[in-house]
């Protein structure tokens, strides 16, 4: 069964479509790119599977069910932005994690935060911004979820950190679960994709292997993408 | 091994022929045993699916088989990784030839300059 499965998803501002008419399912073991232009949708999109917002139209379903506190159990997200509470320690932050969430794994957190020399005493505001990314990726990714979604995680971070964040998505693969990682930075998480959704103006314009990509039009998704979204 | 990646060709095939170099350098020598899909793929910085998918194109080759408990092993068929060696071979001396063609040299010129080219080198180094 699909892990994650939309029909017709559509979410509407007023008269402004951020999401029209979107049909796609993806399968479990599978790690996706997000692709789009800023404003493509990808955020609403994200927010949408994981019941942030409530779509206009259409239905989303997660292994078979609508976001709901049990969908939230099987999702695990990485918001673009700054999401813990910045008081709080980051040992404090894996405790809470843990309180939360039962499929997080304390030690697997704990060991990645030392394999990177973060010290977990540290309180997560006095933190720098790459630093405060690599905690919550290092979260998120310490849940043995089904479903993560990954809302620009390498927006904004040094190549060192960037490459930290794939060697963790990859270490971390799972056959059962599947990744979406939404980005426009696409030339850095290539190599890691097995299939790529465009996005468009709220509409899915393909969805299709990478490798498949690289096979029918000779170039590089990267490339490929400029193409498609010449200005 | 070295893992950059070209954008004009499925990573798949890349992964293929950087391993398939590794076999016929030595570096990967013949029934010697490989890393797992993941360490392989983590090396590489590459999606496990397209590892997996690059060793089973491999398997289907007989470049590498599986034991079923044991993992992946790279053949021990010297005929099979000559072969290999000799497609290689076959590859780079057809875009040399391509290569210096577009520069105007003809057969004879090019045996020319490697022949030179093989006298500087025992001159230089000593050899």
């Amino acid at each position: 069964m699909a892990i994650l499965e939309c029909k017709n998803l559509s979410k509407h501002y007023g008269k402004v479509a951020a999401l029209e008419g979107v049909d796609l399912s993806i399968e479990p073991g599978r790690v996706v790119g997000l692709l789009g232009p800023n404003g493509s949708g990808k955020t609403t999109f994200i927010k949408l599977v994981n019941g942030l917002l409530t779509p206009t139209a259409g239905e989303v379903f997660i292994e078979g069910a609508k976001p709901g506190p049990a969908s939230k159990a099987l999702v695990a997200y990485l918001p673009d932005r700054d999401f813990l509470a910045d008081w709080m320690t980051v040992e404090q932050q894996i405790r809470f994690f843990a309180d939360f969430y039962k499929d997080f794994d304390p030690e697997k957190a704990r060991e990645m935060m030392a394999r990177l020399g973060i010290d977990p005493a540290q309180r997560f505001k006095t933190l720098s911004k790459g630093t405060r990314e690599k905690v919550q990726l290092i979260l998120v990714m310490s849940r043995k979820a089904r479903l993560y979604l990954l809302d620009e995680p390498i927006g904004g971070v040094d190549p060192a950190t960037r490459d930290f964040i794939l060697d963790t998505i990859i270490r971390n693969y799972n056959p059962e679960a599947a990744v979406i990682i939404s980005t426009h930075l696409i030339s850095d998480v290539e190599s890691v994709l097995d299939e790529v959704i465009f996005l468009k103006e709220g509409r899915v314009l393909l969805h299709e292997a990478a490798d498949s990509i690289r096979e029918t039009q000779g170039t590089s998704v990267d490339r490929y993408f400029r193409e498609v979204f010449k200005c | 091994m070295d893992w950059t990646f070209r954008g004009d060709q499925p990573i798949y095939a890349q992964l293929i022929s950087r391993i398939k170099q590794g076999i016929v350098s030595g570096d990967l020598p013949p029934g010697s045993r490989l890393p797992s899909v993941r360490d392989l793929a983590t090396e590489a910085g590459v999606n496990p699916n397209t590892m997996q998918r690059a060793l089973q194109e491999l398997e289907r080759e007989g470049m590498v088989y599986s034991q079923r408990t044991a993992g992946r092993f790279v053949t021990e068929d010297v005929h099979l990784i000559e072969g290999a060696k000799r497609a290689f071979a076959a590859e780079h001396i057809r875009v040399f030839l391509e290569g210096m063609g577009k520069l105007g040299y003809g057969r004879g010129e090019i045996l020319a300059l490697l022949q030179e080219e093989k006298e500087d080198a025992h001159g230089n180094s000593g050899m």
